[in-house]
């Protein structure tokens, strides 16, 4: 039992706003009072859930080939020594299993959700993730370039794919789907990209990348998963990009959807020397469709890893970059490419990214509908989000910034113009509030009476990156995991899936064309219950209201 | 000046980060002979291998066989080092400043990834002289290093910045992504010099084999050259500039990158 007394607490979730009120847990919940056991004294500090990244790259094998690649950035990370209650590890770029539950929750955050996932290495993913110390986790499974299902649309057979992409959540205990530059991984598997989203993809007649888009979105609704498709659009990172953005957003009118990291799909211009921000013409988009959420894949100056499933992108990144490159090839599923990146301030493209990433942030004007991420670690690690929490709060440090930029990215930017300042409140919603509704986890993101006691205390401070940076304590499950900058306790975190239910009649559909198209047998292709650890499994009950 | 010296080679490699001019600053004899150093992944002391004798100051003195010890003069910012003997791997190792001496042969990485400072060896060395770590972008970025003997593979790998002279022969893949500085092969080199070079200039007073990516450029002496002569002659280094006695042909690449280096090759004249 536990009291958290005399902080203002931020619980936008239940309209909460700066008031100091008393917080109660009692087994790894709030719950209205408590009769002794420990007090918090909070005075002087704010208190916050914790919070929520709804997408991030933490484990599995595009992770650890991304680890391997960089031995560079391992020689010069911060180090995790081994003491009784942590192992040690490394951070830097792409940390360590246990550095990055680590360092998550010395940030205050206690839920994260690693954004891609393909089944064929769902196992090893799992695996890492129990390795991922205090917070909890939740995966997306790649879907948007996997032919089971690519196969069954070209043939018309919708019904059949929704029944597949439920098998294969459930077998690959996973909480929902992304799809990632729909079509293009699959083409790329002929040395070719899905550039237009109405054209047919390499090797089929028919699917296009619309296709895949707006039938996943569909399946995602029908089966009533808690949250909807996450997108990473096509076309990624290109100048110009915009006008794919707002097509694809256009046919998910209807449906509910995740964007994930619209910064990086938010340009204009016709090249790289052209490039320049579409925030404006984007967020009116946006702000006017309800139906869509997404996060903003800010991006920070400095050393990043960029990784994704969209192989053609990362050629091209090798190609523009000339620095090191890996490439992999997941079977019927997906791909995945690896390109260590340094973000200049002094390179117009990238005072270009880094201005868009944070006029999304301000220009879309509901927080509960823009989430902060920075696409760790493709924009910018995860644990830089402070620096970012920072300018939001403060315009006239953003402008002291935009002055460093080149001049020639003045005109191609609208950061300096914009004087919206994001209060504590607000901060709550895109930290913790907000993603958590997003992922339509109930019990997360807010501090009300049932919630888990998932809890960051800030020392309130003008300055908000040294404030978010360093917690006075972190509770996770009503325990104190961090408390002045240190590990106290360290307990492993859940893992969230979906079982969405599909037609059990599906299995001898997919045995013999699994037989018959991968090299792994059908029988050692599902992951088992077991090996997930700490599995709490979702409901599926989202209803479409019209 | 601190005297030590080696008492008994140890079994395996023994890391002695902690033997420079900055680590010892300010410490009496009693404080350096407690300072760790790790032999495999066990933590010792300096004395359980070295006895520590002489005044505090900026200038060392290491004497004995320490071809496996490791990281001698790593980081150093200042102050002399003399090895007296073999010297082991990673010697100066990302240094920044003041001079390292050894008298005897070097094993690999010395002047890894160094921004400053000379490294002169009397006798050979491995490989990887002035080379980037694994996976860097970059290896030296300054400084110099005199090697009086040969030198084995990959030396000044990705350099980019600073001179690397060797004496003796050199193995292969000299400048190796080279991305800058100077290399000098007083006595030539095996094959694939300059391999994925990208800028940078190796002066060969040899005739050496090159790679077909290095066509032939012109003939010239460029000025340059007389200020790096002027730099490596307190060394003991002379280059020749005579135009009466011969030219460097100037062959550039590598251009399989494309890069925009070159290789200097002293021609006498016949
Ligand atoms: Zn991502």
């Amino acid at each position: 039992m536990l009291r958290i007394t005399g902080g203002k607490v931020y619980d936008p979730a239940n309209g909460i706003n700066g008031e100091v009120r008393d917080i109660c847990i009692a087994d790894g919940k709030v719950v209205a009072n408590v009769e002794g056991g420990r007090t918090i004294d909070a005075n002087g500090m704010i208190v916050f859930p914790g919070g929520v990244d709804i997408h991030t790259h933490v484990a599995g094998a595009a992770l650890n080939f991304a680890r391997a690649l960089t031995p560079e950035n391992q020689r010069v990370a911060a180090k995790f020594l081994h003491t009784k209650e942590t192992r040690m590890g490394i951070g830097g770029q792409t940390p360590t299993t246990f550095a990055t539950g680590y360092l998550y929750a010395g940030m205050g955050y206690t839920t994260v959700v690693e954004a891609a996932v393909p089944v064929l290495s769902a196992k090893h993913t799992h695996e890492e993730l129990r390795d991922t110390p205090i917070v909890d986790k939740a995966c997306c499974l790649l879907m948007g370039n996997n032919e089971l299902v690519m196969d069954l649309l070209e043939v018309g057979e919708y019904e059949k794919a929704k029944h597949i992409v439920a098998w294969l959540i459930s077998a690959a205990k996973t909480y929902g789907i992304k799809a990632v530059n729909p079509g293009g991984v699959a083409a790329w598997k002929f040395g070719k990209d899905a550039k237009q989203i109405h054209s047919p993809i390499d090797g089929y007649n028919k699917v296009n990348p619309g296709m895949i888009i707006a039938n996943l979105a569909k399946i995602c609704d029908e089966l009533g998963l808690p949250h909807p498709m996450h997108l990473h659009c096509n076309n990624l990172g290109v100048p110009g990009n915009v006008s794919t953005t707002l097509e694809t957003m256009k046919l998910l009118e209807g449906n509910r959807a995740h964007m994930a990291h619209l910064q990086f799909h938010a340009y204009g211009g016709d090249d790289w020397h052209t490039m320049r921000s579409e925030s404006v013409q984007l967020a009116e988009y946006f702000n006017t469709h309800p139906n869509l959420t997404c996060d903003a894949g800010a991006v920070l100056f400095g050393n990043a890893v960029t990784i994704t499933a969209d192989g053609p992108w990362q050629h091209l990144l090798y190609q523009l970059t000339g620095r090191k490159w890996g490439n992999l090839d997941v079977e019927n599923e997906t791909g995945c490419g690896i390109v260590p990146y340094t973000y200049k301030g002094s390179n117009l493209v990238n005072a270009v990214q880094w201005a868009v990433g944070l006029e999304l942030l301000l220009l879309i004007n509901d927080p509960w509908r823009i989430f902060l991420t920075t696409d760790h670690p493709n924009g910018a690690c995860f644990w830089r989000y402070p620096e970012i929490i920072h300018l939001l709060m403060h315009a006239d440090i953003r402008r002291e910034r935009v002055r460093a930029l080149p001049e020639a990215a003045l005109s191609r930017i609208y950061l300096a113009d914009l004087d919206r300042e994001y209060t504590l409140y607000e901060i709550a919603i895109i930290t913790s509030a907000g993603p958590a509704r997003a992922l339509g986890m109930k019990q997360k993101g807010h501090l009300g009476v049932g919630a888990d006691a998932d809890i960051a205390i800030y020392n309130q401070n003008p300055d908000g990156e040294l404030m978010f940076r360093y917690p006075r304590y972190v509770l996770k499950g009503g325990e104190v995991a961090v408390e002045e900058g240190e590990i106290r306790s360290v307990k492993d975190g859940h893992e969230f899936v979906c079982q969405p239910s599909y037609d059990a009649g599906i299995e001898d559909y997919l045995k013999p064309v699994f037989q018959q198209q991968y090299t792994m047998s059908f029988e050692n292709y599902p992951v088992d219950a077991e090996r997930v650890h700490g599995m709490q499994i979702a409901e599926c009950s989202y209803q479409k209201t019209t | 000046m601190i005297k030590l010296t080696l008492k008994d080679q140890p079994t395996v490699p023994l890391e002695a980060e902690m033997l420079t001019p900055d680590q010892f600053s300010g410490l009496n004899l009693d404080a350096i002979r407690a300072l760790p150093v790790f032999l495999g992944k066990r933590q010792l002391r300096v004395d359980d291998f070295f006895t520590v004798d002489g005044e505090p100051s900026d200038e060392l003195e290491i004497h004995g066989d320490l071809a496996k010890v490791k990281y001698i003069g790593r980081a150093m910012t200042r102050g002399r080092i003399k090895v007296c003997g073999n010297v082991g791997m990673h010697l100066g190792a990302a240094m920044k400043g003041g001079s390292i001496e050894v008298t005897g042969n070097a094993s690999d990485w010395i002047g890894g990834e160094m921004t400053g400072g000379l490294i002169h060896v009397h006798g050979n060395a491995g490989g990887q002289v002035g080379a980037a770590y694994r996976g860097s972008l970059s290896g030296m970025n300054n400084g110099t290093i005199l090697i009086g003997g040969t030198a084995g593979l990959e030396v000044g790998m990705r350099m980019k910045r600073g001179i690397i002279a060797v004496k003796g022969q050199v193995r292969d893949f000299c400048g190796l992504q080279m991305k800058g500085g100077t290399i000098l092969l007083m006595n030539g080199a095996e094959i694939r010099t300059g391999a994925w070079m990208i800028r940078g200039t190796i002066i060969s007073l040899k005739p050496i084999k090159l790679l077909p990516t290095f066509p032939f450029a012109c003939t010239y002496s460029p000025t340059f050259l007389r200020l790096i002569a002027k730099h490596v002659a307190p060394l003991g280094l002379s280059l020749p500039m005579d135009e009466q006695t011969g030219t460097y042909h100037r062959y550039s690449g590598d251009s399989s990158v494309p890069g925009k280096g070159e290789i200097l090759v002293w021609q006498p004249r016949v």
